[in-house]
């Protein structure tokens, strides 16, 4: 096999990490705050997985970096210009519903692309694309469920969530642009080129917002420029600031 | 000289690993949870190969504590804890002794179906899943329709 690049292997996995990471904190936030008890942990547990899942990417993104960063110093020690989240991960949990479309919405993203990651050449991240996507196959499944209960259910329930639908959609897109990361992960059998995943994940979505009995927005347009850095937008410096504080204060503080 | 004497046997850790509670579900062992992969000698240093449950489990620290509290108290000095995520953990590896344990300690065992057999409490078969996850990320909260007492079902991962 030809040499991997490691600059590029190393992008890659730092959003797959950092997707994993700034969604697990925002859905932290939830945490003490749902509307009903099993929401609560249900939230709590989804977000413990996302986190768990990130120590593994952000753990092994430091190793293929090679200076010795380890995934909490990768966590706390970087800046927003530094994340290669998709802009949706970092957006503001809103309402109830607004949060689970968000999830729903990446939940079939990684559901797909984890799929695909089981058979990459590089055995640490097939390793850990299995291990994530039976976590993932429960989130998905709740978030799929409830998407569709408060769609097709009351008519404030259903307002809400195609106003959610509506608002996260621009964010849709950014999650299929291929650019030359992925180009080198393709050539390297490391990856699947995003874009060609569109179509498992658009009969995902169609599938459960029609039995949610909410409209998918036609327009294309998309924001972008989380996932290489070059704009994020103006909540994430704000998650950052919570989710970094400690280490920012204490540096190197542990327990 | 006589070094391979000084270490004791492979089946004699995994008897001492056997008694080692899991520290959320304690009416298991370690063992019973099919999370100790494996136990091998690399010199002089006894290698012990975990493998978590769930990614962000946060059980997982504390129970790489217990193994090696518990063998030191054993007399083993130079031990070596592996943390190995491929094959991902699955409930395939519970025991059917920790099935059982599990069941009458109040929590529904897995079962390849995706949902509990009966009620752990009165063995009542008319159930309703309240949430897909529960106390630790493992279970997943059912109640029982007959007695209507809710209860823990462990996930089939």
């Amino acid at each position: 096999m030809s040499a991997v690049d490691q600059q590029a292997l190393f992008q890659f996995l730092l959003r797959m990490g950092d997707n994993t990471l700034v969604l697990g904190h925002r859905v932290s936030e939830w945490c003490g705050h749902a509307p009903v008890l099993e929401e609560d942990i249900a939230l709590a547990n989804t977000a413990l997985d996302l986190i768990g899942q990130t120590q593994f990417w952000l753990g092994l993104a430091g190793e293929v970096e090679g200076k010795g960063q380890d995934a909490d110093a990768l966590a706390f020690r970087r800046d927003v210009w530094d994340f290669r989240n998709f802009l949706i991960c970092e957006m503001p949990n809103g309402d109830f519903g607004q949060t689970l479309m968000r999830q729903f919405l990446f939940d079939a993203w990684a559901s797909v692309t984890l799929a695909h990651l089981q058979t990459s050449s590089d055995e640490r991240v097939a390793g850990i694309a299995a291990k994530a996507s039976k976590e993932v196959a429960y989130h998905l499944e709740r978030s799929a469920d409830t998407v569709v209960g408060l769609g097709d259910g009351t008519e404030e329930s259903h307002k809400r969530m195609q106003a959610a639908l509506e608002y996260l959609w621009p964010y849709v897109g950014e999650m299929f642009v291929s650019d030359d990361v992925d180009t080198a992960m393709v050539a390297a059998g490391i990856a699947p080129d995003p874009a060609s995943l569109r179509a498992e994940y658009d009969a995902i979505i169609t599938r459960v917002l029609t039995q949610a009995t909410l409209d998918i927005p036609q327009s294309a347009f998309a924001h972008k420029g989380g996932r290489d850095g070059s704009i994020h937008t103006e909540h994430l410096g704000h998650l950052l600031t919570s989710m970094q504080w400690l280490q920012r204060v204490y540096p190197d503080a542990s327990w | 000289m006589t070094q391979l004497a000084e270490h004791p046997p492979i089946d004699q850790i995994w008897d001492w690993l056997h008694a080692v509670p899991d520290p959320e579900i304690p009416v298991i062992s370690l063992t019973d949870l099919g999370i100790i992969r494996d136990v091998a000698y690399d010199g002089d240093t006894l290698v012990v190969t975990v493998t978590p449950t769930y990614s962000g489990c946060p059980a997982t620290s504390i129970i790489n504590l217990d193994i090696e509290t518990a063998l030191r108290d054993q007399g083993i000095q130079n031990i070596r804890l592996k943390q190995q995520i491929f094959p991902p953990w699955t409930t395939d590896w519970l025991t059917p002794e920790g099935a059982e344990k599990l069941e009458k300690y109040g929590i529904a065992p897995p079962t390849a179906a995706g949902g509990p057999k009966r009620c752990p409490h009165c063995g009542g078969a008319n159930l309703e899943k309240l949430s897909q996850f529960g106390s630790t990320p493992c279970k997943a909260q059912w109640k029982c329709t007959d007695c209507l007492e809710p209860f823990d079902y462990f996930k089939c991962i």
